[in-house]
């Protein structure tokens, strides 16, 4: 088996498109080290969530009062999809000459994105429907926080997604929009690694303590 | 494409198709464990964790290509930052706890 050349972590452009792969080192490692500071945060926030959870609640709810595990599982498999799809975007940037397959599997990412943040909103409004509002007991703040944080950066990560279309429609496949659109793979899959650690250690040990 | 192109798709394509199937597999476990109430309540949680564990080993191993072929760089990156976040993690949830059976 041939190996290709790896310059950094991520799926490489190599000898699909020589130009843009030597472009590449230098910007997709400094996206690499915002990754890594950015999973700090998260990690700070489970810290908070992991402590305040069981020490928190202050007679309020718990967390297999509010939390809804069904739902949770779908979220799971939306974002889980849109990782698969996004990977399949990647490989469309890679060996695809034409913009179409790459623009569909984006599309498609951003529809299963898109009902993840939904599904995650209706999940918050019944839950403060049911007075678990974030002012209620230390658990639930740390819990809005945490999650909240997750959904505002898939958020962020679709506002990027549009903005690359647009880019991709009007600039065309050029090196600058490959770079990003590769960097927005990481950061896509890497949200979506935390939020496997979301569903196991707030929604899965919530239900299972 | 070329025929070197061909190979190093069905390369990164299997890559992408092994990650999913797998990550699909834990997930389902993770939430079968808890919605059939399989195994006692300790072990119950310990299988979440290493499923948890091992479902983020996959997605960094089959969609970020992290590898031990890869740059050395990236790999003790990763592995440093997760050095830091297993202290300030561990660090944290020690301490808090400790402190709350003092409190009791």
């Amino acid at each position: 088996m041939k190996r290709q050349t790896v310059l950094h972590p991520g799926l490489n452009l190599g000898s699909a498109d020589e130009y843009s792969h030597a472009q590449s080192e230098p910007v997709i490692f400094g996206f690499w080290v915002f990754l890594m500071a950015d999973l700090v945060l998260f990690a700070i926030l489970f810290a908070t969530y992991a402590s305040m959870s069981v020490q928190g609640q202050a007679g309020g709810p718990s967390p297999t009062d509010v939390f809804d595990l069904p739902s949770a599982f779908i979220e799971t498999m939306l974002l889980l999809g849109s990782s698969i799809t996004f990977g399949m975007a990647s490989l469309a940037l890679k060996y695809k000459a034409d913009r179409l397959h790459l623009v569909l599997w984006l599309l498609l990412t951003f529809c299963l994105g898109a009902g993840f943040i939904g599904m995650e909103v209706r999940d918050f409004w019944i839950m403060m429907q049911q007075g678990a509002v974030p002012q209620r007991s230390g658990f639930l703040s740390a819990f809005y926080m945490l999650v909240a944080t997750h959904g505002l950066h898939v958020t962020a990560g679709l506002l990027w997604m549009i903005i690359l279309l647009v880019q991709l429609r009007v600039l065309g496949r050029t090196t600058a929009v490959k770079l990003r659109l590769m960097r927005l793979a990481l950061f896509w899959h890497m949200l979506d690694i935390v939020w496997v650690c979301i569903f196991t250690f707030v929604y899965l040990f919530g239900v299972a303590l | 494409m070329t025929d070197e192109h061909i190979e190093t798709y069905a390369q990164d394509f299997r890559s992408y198709c092994i990650g999913g199937l797998l990550a699909l597999v834990l997930t389902g476990l993770a939430f079968g464990i808890v919605i059939f109430e399989i195994l006692p309540h300790f072990e119950r949680l310990l299988a979440l964790a290493v499923l948890a564990v091992t479902q983020i080993i996959v997605h960094f191993r089959y969609f970020l290509h992290i590898g031990w072929h890869s740059h050395r760089d990236d790999l003790q990156l990763v592995l440093f930052t997760s050095l830091i976040l297993f202290l300030m993690v561990g660090g944290t949830i020690w301490i808090l706890f400790n402190l709350h059976e003092r409190m009791m």
